[in-house]
């Protein structure tokens, strides 16, 4: 009796186990992609350089400044609790205004409105410092895209300007991210363009990078001319690919070759 | 002041031989890349790291404009007694920190 009972949940298990093989999720992280050494940098909190900016941005969270004179703290507190899962559900339409902003905009739009300051530049070495602090909060929790009814349209405009050909090369970010991923261009594996890891603290780059910059990349590459810095597109892309990639797990600050 | 990240075991045994890491946020411009006026940028790298247990040196380093931003320093010592470890990097343009961490060996 035991015996059979036995075999059964054997059995299940490996029914089980077989339908997470076959059926299972086949999206994957740049970081399954890149060698053991780099994965190991990402690892070590002491590797990885992006940890450096991380420890930066958490000056800067203490820091009181423009008119207002508070610190990011004096409203949110310890950011351990308070900015925990927010980078797994932006770029999100703020309260009282009708269009979507990323991460980055939302710390300007807390420096403008409540710290009376002057916003950061866009990719400036606080900005992204900030960036990091806050996203290295969510690390390890599933992105969780809003479901904001509001951001459907900003979403399909991603999803179009993604499969849109662009550039002189004539192609699309699908062309490479969906149907040739996983194969080479030049020596290098084409990844599935899931934004886990952002910022990124990119080797190439010697220094921390936003997926903005991940995005200008991209349009420089296929030869199509970048939108303009603080473009509407942006946002539109981070959207889509954010909830293309929902459910996978945040690992910011990533480290990339 | 400069952000660093330093990782070293906190505890030793006598005699045991530890790995030492460090990583310091630092731009290592080289001094040959024009600047978007054409100018060159001047250099501004860090010239030396040196590393004292209890003020007797167990490391020294020297390095090149080729040395990447951000540099990571590794290396190991044999544990001798407790004390503090200091981490010293000084550079172009008036560049010195220093970091210091105690270790406990028994």
């Amino acid at each position: 009796m035991t015996g059979i009972r036995f075999g059964i949940v054997l059995a299940a298990v490996f029914a089980a186990s077989f339908a997470f093989a076959q059926g299972g999720d086949k999206r994957r992280s740049g970081y399954q992609d890149m060698g053991g050494a780099l994965q190991q940098m990402q690892d070590d909190d002491t590797a990885n350089p992006g940890m450096l900016f991380v420890q930066q941005g958490a000056k800067l969270w203490e820091q009181r400044i423009g008119a207002a004179d508070k610190s990011c703290a004096d409203c949110h507190a310890a950011a351990g609790a308070s900015m925990k899962g927010v980078a797994t559900r932006y770029p999100a339409i703020p309260p009282g205004a009708d269009m979507p902003v990323d991460l980055e905009g939302r710390i300007n739009l807390c420096r403008v409105d409540h710290q009376k300051a002057a916003p950061l530049p866009p990719e400036s070495q606080d900005m992204l410092a900030l960036l990091a602090f806050v996203s290295r909060q969510s690390r390890g929790l599933p992105i969780a895209p809003s479901d904001d009814p509001r951001l459907a349209p900003y979403r399909e405009q991603g999803r179009e300007i993604y499969a849109r050909r662009q550039g002189q090369l004539n192609l699309s970010c699908a062309i490479c991210h969906d149907d040739n991923a996983g194969k080479k261009l030049a020596g290098v594996t084409i990844p599935q363009a899931h934004p886990t890891g952002y910022p990124i603290y990119r080797l190439e780059w010697q220094g921390l990078g936003s997926l903005r910059r991940r995005l200008r990349n991209c349009l420089v590459g296929i030869r199509a001319e970048p939108y303009p810095a603080g473009a509407s597109e942006y946002v539109a892309l981070e959207l889509y690919l954010m909830n293309r990639a929902k459910g996978m797990i945040l690992e910011s600050p990533g480290v990339r070759p | 002041m400069a952000n660093i990240l330093v990782n070293v075991p906190k505890t030793a045994k006598r005699g045991e031989v530890i790995e030492i890491k460090a990583l310091i946020m630092h731009p290592m411009e080289t001094g040959f890349r024009p600047g978007p006026n054409g100018q060159i940028i001047p250099r501004n790298i860090i010239e030396h790291f040196t590393a004292t247990w209890n003020d007797s040196g167990v490391f020294a380093l020297e390095m090149s404009p080729a040395i990447s931003a951000n540099p990571f320093v590794s290396f190991f010592a044999v544990a001798t007694e407790s004390g503090t470890i200091r981490l010293r990097w000084t550079g172009d343009q008036g560049f010195a920190v220093e970091e210091q961490v105690a270790i406990a060996v028994e």
